[in-house]
C-alpha cells in the first residue's frame, strides 16, 4: 500500500492569545493533538480543533477554496493560506505550528487587524477610461493578458505580511506594500487608462523602499509574479520620470 | 490600524530567528561563498596583469583590452588593463535586479531570507533605520539601464573574441579553449538580453500594444524577451561562473599548467604574455 488512509493522529501547536494596548501579539502557543482525515488542510484541523477542543478558538476563514483571501496565517514559520495547505505535505512525526500574520496588529488568537490595506487602497486613483462609452473600447487579447495576472489577486495580504519592509520596519505611513505595487500596475498598464500615478507611486506609496528581494512572489498563492511583472516594470517606470536624463528630457519636450 | 503599532522602527527578535522548519539558510551560505571566492579570484587576476591572452584565447577580464587597441590613447595608465573595462561588468552586475535581490539578502541580511528576523542594530546593523533604494549610495540602482547601454557593447566584443578564438595564422579551427570561449559568450548573452531594464526599454514601458505596427513588434520583443528574463537568475549564476572558468582555463594555459588540446595541433602552453 502506497500510504496509510485512515485517521492519524497529528500534534498541532497553536498560537493562543489577544493584543496588548499597542496590538502587539501576546499570548502563548498551545499544543493540541487533532484526527487528521487523508486529504485535509490545516484549516480542517483548525476547524475539528473549534469544534471539539477550543469552542472560542478565533480563526477567519469563509471559501475553503483559495479564492476569499480570509485565511491567511503563519504555518511552520511560513506565510500561507490554512485552506491551501495540505498536512499531508508536511513531515508527520512533527507538530505543525500555527501563528496569525505577525506584520499586522492582533484582534484574537489568529485574527489580524488587516484595515491598514483598505486604507491605503482607497489613496489609489481608481481606473480612469479615456472616455466614458464603453462601446467605444477596444484593445487586444496580449493588453488583457498582462493586466489579467493581476487581476488572480485575492487580497490575502501574505505578501504584505511577508515584505520585511512591513514586517521588520512597519513602513505603513510610507509604503503601499507588494499588493498595492500590483494594484498599481494594472491600472497603468492598462490599455484604456489616462491617469497618472507615478509621482503617486514614487512619493506616496515609497517604491522606492522595496529592495526586490522577492518574498511577496514567493509567498503569493496566486503565483502572481509581483516583483518581476509589476514592481520591477513600475520602478523602470520611475527612472524614466525622475532619474534617466534622456527620458526625463523626452518626456519634459512631449515624447514619451 | 493602532498608531503606536505602526510607529516601531525595527521589529526583530534576532538575527537568524524564525518559526521555519525548512533550511532557509543554505541560499544565504551559499551566495555569500560564490560571491567571495569569485571575488577574490577576480581581484587577484585584475591585479596580476598577465597570463590573460595566449593562441587566439583572450580572458573576458581583459576584453576588450583598450591598451592594446589604442596603445597611445592609453599610454598614460600604468595599471592593469583590465580596470579600464572591470568596471563595467561588475557596474552591470551589481546594479542587476537579480543581483540586488540576492546581496541585498545574503550580505546585508535585508532580510535574510524570507520571514526570518534581521540582526538588532549593532556591529551586523549599524543604522536602525532602513531606507530601502532611496538614499545614496542604493540609489544609484537607478542607473542600471546604463550599465546596460555599455553591457551591450561589451557582448558585441566578446563576439569579436569568440569567431577569433577559432581563426589562427589564418587557418580555421578549434580548441578546448574554443568551446570555453563560446560556452561563455553565449551565457554572457543570455545574461545581459534577459535583464529587466531591458525588457522595459523594447517595450514594457507601452501601456498598450494594440495601435500600429510599431506596437505589435514592440509587443513580439517584449513577449519574447519576457521568456529569457523568466530565466534571468540562471544566466546571472552561470555566466558569473563561466566568466571565471573562462578566465582560469586561459590562466592555465598561458601559465603552462595545462595543455590546450585544439585541431592546430599547437602547443602553446606556458607562451601567455606576462606584461
Ligand atoms: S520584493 Fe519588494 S515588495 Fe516584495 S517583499 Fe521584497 S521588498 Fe517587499
Ligand atoms: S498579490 Fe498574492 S499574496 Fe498579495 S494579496 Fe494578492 S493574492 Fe495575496
Ligand atoms: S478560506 Fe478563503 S482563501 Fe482560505
Amino acid at each position: 500500500m502506497m500510504m496509510s488512509l485512515g485517521v492519524v493522529d497529528r500534534e498541532f501547536h497553536v498560537f493562543r492569545g489577544l493584543p496588548d494596548a499597542d496590538g502587539e501579539h501576546i499570548g502563548e502557543v498551545k499544543s493540541f493533538t487533532v484526527p487528521v482525515q487523508p486529504g485535509w488542510v490545516v484549516l480542517d484541523a483548525l476547524l475539528y480543533l473549534q469544534a471539539h477542543n477550543a469552542p472560542d478558538l478565533a480563526i477567519r476563514w469563509n471559501c475553503k477554496a483559495a479564492k476569499c483571501g480570509s485565511c491567511a496565517a503563519e504555518i511552520n514559520g511560513l506565510p500561507s493560506l490554512m485552506c491551501k495547505t495540505r498536512l499531508d505535505h508536511m513531515p508527520l512525526d512533527k507538530p505543525v505550528l500555527v501563528r496569525p500574520m505577525r506584520t499586522f496588529p492582533l484582534i484574537k488568537d489568529l485574527v489580524t487587524d488587516v484595515s491598514w490595506n483598505y486604507e491605503i487602497n482607497k489613496r489609489i486613483t481608481p481606473f480612469t477610461p479615456y472616455n466614458d462609452d464603453q462601446s467605444t473600447w477596444r484593445y487586444f487579447q496580449e493588453d488583457a493578458d498582462r493586466v489579467q495576472e493581476f487581476r488572480k489577486c485575492i487580497e490575502c495580504f501574505l505578501c504584505q505580511n511577508s515584505c520585511h519592509v512591513i514586517r521588520h520596519h512597519r513602513k505603513f505611513n510610507h509604503f503601499a506594500g507588494p499588493r498595492f505595487l500590483v494594484r498599481l500596475a494594472s491600472l497603468e498598464m492598462h490599455p484604456l487608462d489616462v491617469a497618472d500615478r507615478i509621482p503617486f507611486i514614487k512619493e506616496e506609496a515609497g517604491i522606492g523602499l522595496c529592495n526586490i528581494t522577492k518574498c511577496c512572489t514567493e509567498r503569493c498563492p496566486e503565483d502572481i509574479r509581483i516583483t518581476d511583472n509589476a514592481i520591477i516594470p513600475l520602478k523602470e517606470r520611475v527612472v524614466d520620470r525622475y532619474y534617466d536624463p534622456i527620458t526625463m528630457l523626452l518626456h519634459k519636450i512631449g515624447i514619451k | 490600524m493602532l498608531e503606536a503599532f505602526l510607529s516601531k522602527n525595527l521589529v526583530t527578535q534576532g538575527f537568524g530567528k524564525t518559526d521555519r522548519k525548512d533550511a532557509w539558510w543554505w541560499e544565504q551560505v551559499f551566495t555569500v561563498v560564490a560571491l567571495t571566492v569569485f571575488g577574490l579570484y577576480g581581484v587577484y587576476r585584475a591585479f596580476e596583469n598577465g597570463f590573460y591572452e595566449v593562441g587566439p584565447y583572450l580572458s573576458p577580464f581583459y576584453s576588450p583590452n583598450l591598451k592594446a587597441l589604442f596603445p597611445q590613447a592609453f599610454d598614460w595608465f600604468q595599471l592593469s588593463p583590465a580596470f579600464l573595462i572591470l568596471w563595467a561588468p561588475l557596474g552591470f552586475r551589481g546594479t542587476c535586479y537579480f543581483y540586488r535581490r540576492t546581496y541585498y539578502r545574503a550580505i546585508f541580511n535585508d532580510p535574510p531570507a524570507c520571514a526570518v528576523d534581521k540582526p538588532k542594530q549593532g556591529l551586523l546593523r549599524p543604522l536602525a533605520d532602513y531606507t530601502g533604494e532611496t538614499l545614496f549610495p542604493f540609489i544609484l540602482q537607478n542607473f542600471h539601464r546604463y550599465f546596460l547601454y555599455v553591457a551591450l557593447v561589451l557582448v558585441a566584443f566578446h563576439w569579436v573574441h569568440a569567431f577569433q578564438s577559432i581563426f589562427w595564422d589564418g587557418q580555421i579551427g578549434f580548441g578546448v579553449g574554443s568551446l570555453i570561449v563560446w560556452l561563455d559568450t553565449i551565457l554572457l548573452t543570455l545574461y545581459v538580453f534577459s535583464c529587466h531594464s531591458l525588457r522595459h526599454l523594447i517595450g514594457g514601458k507601452l501601456n498598450t500594444f494594440t495601435g500600429g505596427i510599431f506596437s505589435r513588434i514592440a509587443y513580439f520583443k517584449w513577449f519574447n524577451q519576457t521568456k529569457l528574463n523568466q530565466e534571468h537568475w540562471l544566466y546571472a549564476w552561470v555566466s558569473l561562473f563561466t566568466v571565471g572558468l573562462c578566465d582560469l582555463y586561459i590562466r592555465l594555459v598561458a601559465n603552462g599548467t595545462i595543455t590546450d588540446w585544439n585541431t592546430w595541433g599547437l602547443d602553446w602552453s606556458g607562451v601567455g604574455c606576462l606584461h
